[in-house]
């Protein structure tokens, strides 16, 4: 009978990605109120070092996936490990962050196991031996509780939406054989933006708008700076051609959940909204006292936004020389 | 090259959406429908791979009677021919439910390349692509912003947290959508004409071999709710941009304390 719960890491360059923690905690969690182990699998080439600690955040064990064939992440070399170990295992839940990759390896498993899929959740419950999953839908309009009915099922998690809990707990590394088997794809190159943390991951989001008026965000990109911030922008700035589109925030851009979005020169259309309204604070700057944004802030300032911009990241700076 | 859309009709994005009376899905009255946005640009990449290479483009999608409008829009756009894969028992499907029907579907086509949306916007699933290439047995590239074939082979970029990502894979190919693909064209007067004596063929289950229990669900919505409601804030007020400023980073920093 399937038993336990199995968290699939990911890791990029050696490094964990955020969700990963935030899903091991949750997977802790699950498995304590299933009466289960918790397991990690982590795949790569070189990475049986970042393994250990994976014992502090809840793993009992953790599968190490160590192969040259998986130094780069490929959808069909992925799938085919995780579910080899799935099967050997027989896990009752699966966890995974829902990134670009964690969803379609969650969307490949689903398929070649027959396993019920909840994507991009939020928030898990355990009633008498059965999960079931929140999470946002019609781009986050509305809010579903979701049965997963049958074993295993997968549980994407949502990046930013659940809590990391660290122990003083250790886990068993146990390596494990690695057959990728027949793959198709092959890796060519990867190209990343050194230093800028997405906004899927970023705990401070400062974003601007048509109101911005051109393609100059500099005195945004000053105030993400001092505050340790990812840049976004509105749909309008990104058909302007202001900004790339993997700026884009909104219900056909990047959805957000940040600490922190400071909205600047942004009205606040539906769509923008979507993509941004789980954010734990919202503070709107816009010289239109009737920008319908204003009415879901919590903190909003009327004003010119080339003046109020610069004179937040002036004030940021005074408080962090204080502090 | 036969390549094939797949596509879905979705609430337009500036609709709001109201809970049905049983709480478990939404209420249709007054919903503008559409082609999911990411669609377009499956439709437009694959006008664009015809243009390069020849061959047909060919719209799938499951929907009802409803959903012919959008598969309409994509033939206006210029493709050739729609099949609408219409079953009331596939009504309460779920993600893995719709790409077994779509994959059964395909199994009876000809097909190079299969280009999806990376998700549709009403389940937000990002599921059907990649778990209709995997029930075909073919690889599958998500999120692409760039892609050439030749040679029997696809090179796509395609983007990742933090960056992009170059994968090359033979065909058959399924690849997926993401914003920076390409800009869908409008569908031209002439060409809404035409799309109107372009052939839709209609399939149910039993056309595809199937029946309601291959495709019983096993995601079930136990209910739906509107999510916490968000409430205008504070307005900052002060004689100056430097003091409006300042008050909020005091705000900020001392009541919600995220800086």
């Amino acid at each position: 009978m399937a038993q336990g719960v199995l968290v699939i890491t990911e890791q990029i360059e050696g490094a964990f990605r955020k969700v990963t923690y935030e899903a091991l905690s949750e997977g802790k969690q699950t498995a304590t109120a299933l009466k289960c182990g918790t397991a990690a699998v982590v795949l790569g080439h070189g990475i049986t070092g970042i393994a250990e600690q994976l014992g502090t955040y809840g793993a009992d064990t953790v599968w190490v996936a160590d192969d040259p064939a998986l130094k780069e992440y490929t959808v069909d070399a992925y799938t085919n490990v995780v579910s080899d170990l799935v099967r050997k295992e027989d896990p009752a839940v699966i966890l995974i962050g829902a990134t670009t990759q964690g969803r379609e390896l969650a969307a490949r498993l689903s398929a070649r196991l027959e396993a019920p899929l909840a994507m991009d959740c939020i928030a898990l419950r355990v009633d008498g031996g059965n999960v079931t999953a929140t999470r946002p839908m019609y781009g986050g309009k509305v809010l579903a509780d979701l049965a997963l009915k049958g074993n295993p099922c997968i549980i994407a998690v949502r990046p930013n939406a659940m809590a990391i809990r660290k122990s003083e707990d250790a886990g068993t590394v146990e390596k494990i054989d690695v057959n990728v088997g027949d793959t198709a794809i092959r890796f060519v190159e990867k190209q990343l933006e050194a230093e800028k943390t997405d906004l899927t991951e970023a705990d401070i989001i400062v974003s601007g708008g048509r109101g911005m008026g051109g393609s100059d965000f500099s005195i945004l990109e000053a105030l993400a700076e001092i505050l340790g911030a990812a840049v976004g922008a509105s749909r309008s700035a990104v058909d302007e051609g202001w900004r790339s589109h993997s700026d884009q925030v909104g219900q056909t851009g990047k959805v957000v959940s940040p600490n922190l979005y400071i909205a600047c020169g942004i009205s606040g259309a539906i769509q923008h909204l979507a993509g941004m309204s789980s954010s734990k604070v919202i503070v709107a700057i816009n010289k239109d006292e009737d920008a319908p944004i204003f009415a879901k802030a919590d903190y909003g300032i009327v004003g010119d936004l080339f003046e109020v911009v610069p004179a937040i990241t002036e004030a940021v700076k005074k408080l962090k020389a204080q502090i | 090259m036969d390549i094939i859309v797949l596509l879905k009709q979705v609430p337009a994005t500036e609709t709001s959406v109201n809970i049905a009376a049983d709480g478990k899905r939404i209420n249709p009255d007054g919903v503008k429908w559409v082609m999911n946005p990411y669609d377009e640009f499956a439709v437009e990449e694959a006008l664009q791979l015809r243009q390069k290479h020849g061959g047909t483009v060919t719209i799938l999608s499951m929907g009802t009677d409803k959903s012919v409008e959008a598969i309409r829009t994509g033939l206006a756009m210029g493709a050739d021919k729609g099949i609408l894969i219409n079953d009331p028992a596939a009504a309460d499907c779920d993600g893995l439910g719709t790409a077994r029907i779509l994959s059964a579907a395909l199994k009876t086509m000809s097909y190079d390349v299969v280009i999806a949306g990376q998700r549709a916007m009403d389940d937000d699933n990002y599921l059907v692509g990649p778990a209709v290439a995997e029930l075909l047995g073919i690889p599958h590239i998500s999120m692409v912003i760039e892609e050439t074939v030749e040679n029997g082979m696809i090179r796509c970029r395609r983007t990742i947290e933090g960056g992009t990502v170059v994968l090359e894979a033979p065909l058959p190919i399924l690849f997926t959508t993401q914003r920076g693909l390409n800009e869908p064209r409008y569908a031209s007067l002439p060409g809404i004409m035409k799309a109107k004596k372009k052939p839709v063929e209609t399939k149910t289950l039993a056309d595809l071999g199937l029946r309601g229990e291959d495709i019983a669900p096993m995601v079930e919505i136990l209910g739906m709710r509107m999510p916490p409601e968000r409430s205008g804030g504070r307005m900052i007020d002060g004689a100056s941009a430097v003091e409006k400023a300042e008050k909020l980073v005091n705000l900020l920093h001392e009541n919600a304390r995220v800086i």
